[in-house]
């Protein structure tokens, strides 16, 4: 909402420069955004002129030499390249020193070899309008030298403000001067419908107007004008329409605009002449009816649209957009001027539907008060009135009438302390309220208030009018205390600490955490070559997605995990270490079956050293990572080999922690790393949520041995069928209990122990809580292993 | 100069001898040639029968004495000198990286910044509260006192799954949510992903909030303001004060912006004089949304205790890219999406 000072200051003017009371108004909930300076800096040195004599340029065909009475002793000479100057004219001039809404400033010139001493305005450049053609020929203008300022409002401040959406009544001049009353409490001027010469009696012109659907439409009032002259608006009125952003049109065109501007109620005016059976009905669209608007588009009508309609069908779009066909014209001399109340749901679907957002839908959807209509109606005919020499007929057209009066609400001043934290005296209450233009009554404690009509949307509880009290009285003034924080306990869950764990522990290993998109495209699926009647391709699908390659929500962290280490290694990254902690999501019957994912990828080589190989993404590398965060859940890790398709054939597995599934980790398949670009890489998810809820809460002590373990090592061979953890369970069952730790430390394939086979090589530790073990004692676990281990297709190793 | 003279002399002689033995091969001169077999030490204490009875066992003492120390000095030095020669040969180059390197990862800046803004509410004494990303429109807004006919539900503002279902666009139901598994007092922030349609510098389709709930019996306006304030100090230093706006939110009542004093500047203004470009040289930066719980949010789970005659409570909600672009300079939102090691690393690893 822009709103130039000057013209606010003609109903409210406190004593404080523009930015004092932007800041003022910021303060109390009229916030300002921007503030700036429209037209010329000051009005010194503009002036009105008499164009007294003028002369051909000697060396310049489309110049001329005018001699311009500017109220001094002797006349200036000016030199003109307007074809319409002509003596006689009084004209606006900005002399030598004047600085101009371009910011440049005037000085004696020569212009082909002849002085000039200022120059004579156009309308544009008096940011009056577009029109540069020729000079502003003033009529009725006062006495050569009057300063310029008197007629024409030359420049002035302007604050734009953000108006929040449950005060419309604050899109208009007048409703920001309440606000600057409220706040300053600098005297109100009386509002621009004070004084109102049309009347209620009479039927108008005999004009009948029909409202089909009061739902859409609670308030269709109008007046009939005669005898109107279209014609050019004063300059005083397109000045302060260009300050606030508008484009002068015509007179009437433009008092439509001015009274919107000031009042806040937007108003159409018809061409009464062109309505085609001299009345209107106000109903939604029919199928197939269209409508010419006045800009010149075409639109399909339809049930949801709400049309004015004539006899020959929609001739408007209710508080959106006029007709062509009703348009007001340069013929015109009968007007239909219509102020109506529309249902602000309803013009804001239908403006977004049409993209078709005006300064009057604006103000509509917010949903304006019915009592702002006759306001408007007020100052419209006093203007027109007197600037388009138009005649009121006798009557007001009122459909649906004020609505109920806004009912009073109880203000306690227990509950004003009760909820702001401080007290706020009952006489400053009445005070604030009465200023905002509540009617006030009762006392000791318990105020009875009524709001004003154009705050009845907005304020209906007590805690509203709480809150128009406390934004008055200032929150600056507040005390800051903290809450009573009654059995308050601040905490992380153990969930929410093992997610933290986990992620600290990969970020401690050298990973970095990437923050993935939730969207991901369709195509998703097929690229990780889930199978047709894989799970994962339940996904969630999003009806209005940015981007048909953004429409699905992410069924696993691997997409986003692949295209951040493609991204790195177009950037030159070397090598990629990355991880995800975020949610997953599937598709369900209610919301979406969402979990919390934890997801890692190695790609390319780990960190180089110089005196080793670097790491190698390989399976292996990432297990260690899975073994790790795991480790901090305190739960026991286990692989089950399983090929999954987006992972390298036999080189997979699914991530079991306490036999329950996790996740998978594997190598990604070289068809998948070809797709995103990559070398070797390997990488795991799993769900935090199912790891959390294995993990113990706490730990509890298990009492460990001082004693000696013994040692031994054992050296086998098996066919490469048979799994590392099995030759471990195998181990671990046929020892007995006197078998504390078994730990892999060598893995031999090669010529020596034979193809198709595999040599371990494990560490043994055997201990018993109460005594040492004697060699002896081992005989009969080395034999029970040696055994098992045999059927198995172990052989001992010598 | 009697024998146990002539012992000491020779026991400071020998001391210095060793402690000026050089290599090796120098301190075996030196111990052959004061403790030798022929040296003198050994030769005084072979003549002791030939001094006087009351003197012996005096003389003996001292030259043992005085031999033990000797041989302990001379093997001390032999140590140091066998040590010397070792270093030599197996020197470092101290100066390379160490081996295997170990570099560290990094969290994330918006993990990073959402677990110091969690750690301030969880010593105010507020718990973490979650809740799904795929929400209802019962939750994301019927519940949240958010008009039928409000703008933020069109399709042009909400992602949507189907009609009851959209991506919430604020973490508020997880407040709602919380308000039905729990009666007050209530003191839960809500920190998380939410999702709106618009793509630019300053918008993206996703980002994360943290929103805060408090409700108890006596919580009041100047309850919030002390609590962002101390949430303001924490995160953006001790010299911050908060400023409170009227503003318009439907869940809220009254409703307020709230500004954090500038830490970039002096009221505004840099030590130069230049106006400070971080808050355009208002001194203040907006940097979130609160107010009073509006008694219709607390009508909807007045069945869970919620009456808000008995209770009332303060709402707040900010965005962590904001917070952590304000702090830390980042000057475009889709930095922190585009997951560039060359973003991710400058933020340590912590
Ligand atoms: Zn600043």
């Amino acid at each position: 909402m822009l709103v130039p000072t000057r013209w606010l200051r003609t109903y409210c003017d406190p004593p404080l420069e523009t930015v004092a009371l932007a800041a003022r108004l910021t303060l109390t909930g009229t916030k300002d955004e921007r503030t700036y300076h429209h037209g010329a800096k000051t009005p010194d040195h503009f002036v009105v002129g008499v164009v007294r004599d003028v002369q051909p340029h000697p060396n310049a065909d489309r110049l001329r030499v005018c001699i311009v009475d500017v109220g001094e002793t002797d006349p200036v000479t000016i030199v003109c390249g307007a074809p319409n100057v002509a003596a006689g004219q009084s004209v606006a001039v900005a002399l030598p020193g004047a600085e101009l809404a371009d910011g440049r400033t005037l000085t004696v010139a020569k212009l082909r070899g002849v002085e000039s001493n200022g120059m004579i305005l156009s309308e544009q450049e008096l940011a009056l309008g577009a029109d540069h053609s020729g000079i502003l020929v003033l009529s009725d203008a006062p006495a050569p030298g009057t300063p310029l300022d008197q007629l024409i409002p030359l420049g002035s401040d302007v604050i734009e403000f953000e108006i929040t959406p449950n005060r419309p009544d604050c899109l208009c001049i007048y409703g920001i001067a309440r606000e600057v009353h409220a706040s300053t409490n600098a005297p109100l001027a009386t509002p621009p419908w004070a004084q109102d010469p049309g009347s209620f009696d009479g039927d108008a012109g005999a004009v009948k107007i029909s409202v089909d659907c009061p739902d859409l439409c609670p308030r269709f009032t109008a007046r009939v004008f005669e005898d109107v002259t279209i014609g050019p608006s004063p300059l005083w009125l397109k000045a302060r329409l260009v300050a606030a952003g508008m484009r002068p049109i015509s007179n009437v065109v433009d008092i439509t605009n001015y009274v919107m501007l000031v009042t806040g109620q937007p108003l159409h005016a018809f061409d009464l002449d062109q309505i085609a059976g001299g009345e209107l009905t106000v109903r939604r669209g029919r199928p197939g009816e269209t409508i010419e608007t006045l800009d010149g588009h075409t639109h399909n009508a339809g049930e949801d649209l709400l049309v004015i309609c004539d006899a020959d069908g929609p001739t408007s779009i209710a508080g959106i957009m006029g007709g062509a066909r009703s348009e007001v014209s340069a013929q015109t001399t009968r007007v239909l001027l219509e102020a109506a109340t529309w249902n602000g749901a309803n013009i804001q679907r239908t403006a977004l539907r049409l993209g078709l957002r005006s300064e009057a839908s604006a103000r509509f959807e917010k949903g304006l008060s019915p009592g702002q209509t006759l306001e408007a109606l007020a100052v419209a005919t006093s203007l027109l009135l007197e600037h388009a020499g138009a005649r009121v007929l006798p009557g007001t057209i009122d459909v649906g009438g004020p609505g109920p009066e806004p009912a009073p609400i109880t203000l306690r001043s227990a509950q004003i302390s009760r909820l702001l934290g401080t007290e706020i005296p009952e006489v400053r209450c009445v005070e604030i309220l009465t200023s905002l233009g509540f009617a006030v009554d009762g006392d000791a404690d318990v105020l009875s208030v009524t709001p004003p009509h154009f705050r009845r949307g907005d304020v209906t509880r007590e805690v509203d009018l709480i809150e128009e009290v406390a934004r008055m009285d200032g929150l600056d003034r507040l005390p800051a205390t903290l809450p009573p924080r009654n059995g308050a306990a601040g905490r992380l869950t153990p969930p929410q600490q093992l997610r933290r764990r986990a992620e600290d522990a990969l970020a401690a290993r050298g990973l970095s955490e990437i923050v993935g998109w939730s969207f991901t495209d369709p195509a998703l699926p097929d690229r990780l070559r889930y199978e047709a009647d894989s799970p994962l391709r339940n996904v969630v699908t999003i009806e209005n997605p940015l981007s048909q390659s953004l429409s699905i929500l992410r069924p696993t962290l691997l997409g986003s995990l692949l295209d951040a280490a493609r991204a790195n290694f177009a950037h030159g990254a070397r090598g990629v270490r990355l991880f995800e902690s975020g949610t997953v999501y599937r598709a369900a019957d209610i919301l979406a079956d969402e979990h919390h994912g934890l997801g890692a990828l190695l790609s390319g080589p780990g960190g180089e050293s110089w005196r080793g190989d670097p790491a190698a993404s390989d399976f292996y590398a990432a297990k260690a990572l899975l073994e790790a965060v795991v480790g901090v859940a305190g739960v026991e890790l286990s692989l089950v080999g399983e090929n999954l398709p987006w992972f390298h054939p036999g080189r997979a597995a699914i991530v079991m922690a306490n036999n329950t599934r996790i996740g998978l980790i594997g190598e990604v398949h070289p068809q998948v790393t070809a797709a995103w670009d990559l070398e070797l890489t390997s990488a795991w998810t799993i769900n935090l949520d199912i790891l959390a809820g294995l993990a113990p809460e706490v730990i509890h002590f298990t009492a460990f041995s001082g004693l000696p373990p013994l040692r031994e090592d054992l050296a086998i061979v098996v066919p490469a069928s048979v799994t590392a953890a099995e030759v471990i369970e195998t181990i671990r069952r046929a020892a007995g209990p006197s078998l504390e730790s078994i730990e892999l430390f060598d893995v031999y394939i090669g010529d020596q122990i034979g193809e198709g086979n595999v040599s371990l090589a494990l560490h043994l530790e055997y201990r018993t809580a109460d005594r040492t073990l004697t060699t002896q004692e081992l005989d009969a676990p080395k034999a029970a292993i040696h055994q098992a281990l045999a059927q198995i297709g172990a052989t001992l190793r010598a | 100069m009697s024998t146990l003279d002539r012992i000491a002399a020779l026991e400071s002689e020998a001391t210095a001898a060793i402690a000026a033995s050089a290599s090796v091969d120098a301190l075996a001169q030196t111990r052959l040639r004061y403790l030798g077999r022929k040296s003198e030490l050994p030769l005084l204490l072979r003549a002791i029968s030939q001094l006087p009875p009351e003197e012996r066992a005096a003389v003996g003492a001292a030259a043992n004495r005085t031999r033990q120390t000797l041989e302990a000095l001379v093997s001390a030095r032999e140590g140091d000198l066998a040590s010397g020669a070792i270093s030599a040969a197996e020197a470092l180059d101290v100066t390379l990286p160490g081996s295997p390197p170990l570099p560290n990862g990094h969290l994330h800046l918006i993990t990073q910044t959402r677990r110091e803004i969690e750690d301030v509410f969880l010593g105010l004494g507020f718990q973490i509260a979650e809740g799904p990303e795929v929400e209802l429109v019962e939750y994301n807004f019927d519940a949240l006192n958010t008009d039928a006919t409000h703008p933020s539900r069109a399709r042009s503002d909400t992602f949507y799954i189907d009609d009851e279902t959209v991506l919430r666009v604020h973490t508020s139901p997880v407040q709602v949510r919380a308000m039905i598994a729990q009666p007050p007092p209530l003191y839960v922030i809500a920190p998380g992903r939410v999702f709106r349609p618009d793509n630019d510098a300053t918008h993206a389709p996703q980002f994360h909030q943290i929103e805060g709930l408090a409700v108890d019996e006596g919580v009041t306006l100047a309850d919030l303001k002390g609590t962002l304030l101390a949430f303001a100090r924490q995160i953006f230093g001790d010299q911050r004060e908060v400023l409170l706006r009227p503003h318009f939110f439907p869940f809220t009542e009254p409703s307020v912006e709230v500004d954090v004093s500038c830490f970039n500047c002096q009221a505004g203004y840099l030590r130069d004089g230049s106006r400070c470009p971080l808050c355009k040289g208002s001194g203040w930066l907006e940097v979130l949304g609160a107010g009073m719980v509006d008694p219709n949010v607390f009508a909807y789970v007045a069945e869970h205790g919620y009456d808000p005659e008995r209770v009332t409570g303060f709402a707040f909600g900010m965005g962590i890219e904001r917070i952590a672009m304000l702090r830390h300079g980042v000057p475009d939102l889709r930095l922190y999406f585009d997951n560039d090691l060359r973003f991710l690393g400058q933020f340590g690893a912590r």
